[in-house]
């Protein structure tokens, strides 16, 4: 067989082949287009979008929209820009994170190597709860946020964000638990060594990749959350998702388009940064939620 | 697994008890907030559903009235169907897309590694950038339609976003747009687990690549498509987000969806109750879909 059917066996023509390429570069063009014609757009002045052609660049180049879109833009009824809402969805995410990871570690150790009886069930309840149209929780999640005083809270979005996390950071660290050698577990119980002794010393050093995964994949969701910041936080203390789409749906005075598309650009600035950084990752997180082991 | 029997006979002093209880007492606080924040909330809200709750939740009882009212309202009808619309299309269209990627990139393609990316970088940004980028992109006045005309092309319409009629596909281009680099990237995954001797066999007895992939490698592919029809339906049903983003809803309501419904029904039109039950009927149509997925799935891991 030839030498170059190492990887893949099919073989195409030249004509197919270029055919290929051009249908694969005409679809890079449709993922790119809308946010690339957007990050050149927020570089324009008002008048050039609204008069001009989208596709053009720049005659004249500013960053007039960026600084208005970080503090001086009107969000709601203040001129306050985005940056107080990018602080709001850091420290909504940041903790929210960081609680969900760890809890999902000790419950994938639990799950997979002290396993009892009812523990499948319990994993599928928590499951089928990553799954759920959150529609369903909305209204008693109002009620209770306001029994506990944090309603309209930071605080209150890091709890919802925490207990809706779990489900999935749980199915990740079981997962890759599941592959990780019970004789070693075992024999470190035989040698004197204790639940969270085994936890610190035998699994976390191993569980590097799979941490990433699920800090990624925690704060891609988090992040970009609408429904949960548009129903429990208020004025103030909204999200970025939230105080972008104020920003751009505000009925009052002119569309500032340009400072929209900035806007836009520094909502999906921290998610996308992440992705370029470790793609590897969030493709992974994203398969483990779907396609199983 | 063994390693609970392990310290049982080493007589029972307290320490060996509670390394036997730790890993209980471990997992007793997720197990107690999913009970109360999720199934306790979903009985809550089944709850609800049958009693006359407007503003805020009230507990008498009214069986199945808001039921009843739910499919005799307008709004739920036209929501109902533009799901119907945007699911089938939104399936489909990514699938497509998707599996197209797929076989192409696996051609042993120049410039994968830059390809890949590109196709599902949309994944990463939340649905109010989409939203707020086709929106303005879609928008006959500055988008491509003025875009068109500038470029000489007098005769070009296309004002989708602004026609009741239409509307909703513009809905399934957005997300179609965000989702589809994800399904190829499943796809991807699933080609590169087909064991490459069984091609070269094929190959040998003379299968044309056309019957190679309808005969062996489309088969093999099945988890594949399952695994994308499950978390694109379950997508399509929870999109909130896009919608709310891209058009609000409008024109009028022409591009409402149960998850929109419930939101107004709940919040900004005090009909607790009958929104109580558009959720409920959202959560029965994804368990539908999901339940016996996962019940599947976990059973095959034993």
């Amino acid at each position: 067989m030839a030498i170059a059917s190492a990887d893949t066996a099919i073989r195409s023509s030249s004509f197919s082949r270029v055919l290929i390429y051009l249908v694969l570069l005409l679809f890079a063009l449709f993922y790119l287009l809308p946010f690339g014609i957007m990050l050149v757009n927020s570089l324009k002045p008002l008048e050039e979008i609204t008069g001009g052609n989208m596709v053009s660049l720049p005659r004249e180049w500013t960053i007039a929209p960026w600084l208005s879109a970080w503090s001086t833009a009107q969000i709601g009824v203040e001129p306050t820009g985005l940056r107080p809402y990018f602080i709001n969805s850091i420290v909504m995410a940041v903790p929210a994170v960081a609680l969900s990871t760890i809890v999902g570690a000790l419950n994938g150790y639990v799950l997979t190597k002290w396993q009892f009886r009812g523990a499948t069930l319990i994993f599928g309840l928590l499951l089928f709860s990553c799954f759920i149209p959150f529609q369903i929780v909305l209204i008693p999640m109002a009620r209770i946020l306001g029994i506990l005083d944090i309603a309209g809270t930071t605080t209150g979005l890091i709890l919802v964000h925490f207990v809706y996390g779990i489900g999935f950071t749980t199915l990740y660290f079981r997962n890759y638990y599941a592959a990780f050698p019970t004789e070693l577990v075992r024999a470190a119980q035989i040698d004197g060594a204790g639940f969270f002794q085994i936890f610190w010393r035998i699994m976390l050093p191993s569980s590097g990749p799979i941490i990433a995964v699920s800090c990624i994949w925690q704060f891609t969701n988090i992040w970009n959350d609408f429904l949960f910041g548009a129903s429990f936080a208020s004025g103030g203390s909204a999200p970025m998702t939230v105080a972008l789409n104020n920003l751009v749906n505000s009925s009052t005075g002119v569309r500032e388009y340009n400072v929209h598309f900035a806007g836009a650009i520094m909502a999906a600035a921290p998610t996308l940064l992440v992705y370029i950084v470790a793609g590897r990752y969030f493709v992974r997180g994203l398969m483990a939620g779907s396609v199983k082991g | 697994m063994a390693a609970t029997d392990a310290g049982q006979d080493t007589g029972v002093d307290f320490r060996t008890r509670l390394q036997n209880w730790l890993p209980k007492i471990v997992l007793a606080p997720s197990f107690a907030v999913m009970v109360i924040f999720v199934y306790g909330f979903i009985a809550f809200t089944v709850y609800l559903s049958f009693t006359d709750s407007r503003m805020l939740p009230s507990y008498e009882w009214v069986g199945w009235q808001n039921y009843d009212r739910l499919f005799r309202v307008r709004e739920w009808d036209i929501a109902v169907k533009n799901l119907a619309i945007f699911a089938s299309l939104y399936i489909v269209i990514c699938t497509l897309i998707g599996l197209m990627l797929a076989i192409f990139l696996d051609q042993k393609i120049r410039g994968e590694g830059i390809l890949r990316p590109i196709f599902l970088y949309p994944m990463a940004l939340s649905f109010i950038v989409t939203g707020t980028a086709w929106k303005w992109f879609l928008d006959p006045a500055i988008g491509l339609e003025n875009t068109m005309h500038l470029w000489g092309w007098e005769s070009f319409t296309f004002n989708w976003i602004k026609d009741r009629e239409m509307a909703i596909y513009t809905i399934v281009i957005a997300a179609v747009w965000q989702s589809s680099g994800f399904v190829m990237a499943m796809f991807l995954a699933g080609l590169r687990g087909i064991d490459n001797e069984i091609l070269k066999a094929a190959q040998m007895d003379g299968a044309s690549n056309w019957n190679l992939y309808r005969r062996i490698i489309l088969p093999q592919l099945r988890p594949a498509f399952l695994s994308a029809f499950v978390i694109l339906s379950h997508l399509a049903i929870k999109s909130y987000d896009l919608v709310i983003a891209l058009t609000g809803g409008g024109p009028g309501n022409a591009t409402a969806l149960p998850a929109t419904f419930m939101y107004s029904y709940t919040f900004t039109r005090n009909q607790m109750g009958i929104g109580a039950s558009s959720a409920v009927i959202m959560l029965m149509t994804i368990a539908a879909i999901m339940v016996p997925y996962l019940y599947a799935e976990l059973r095959e891991k034993k």
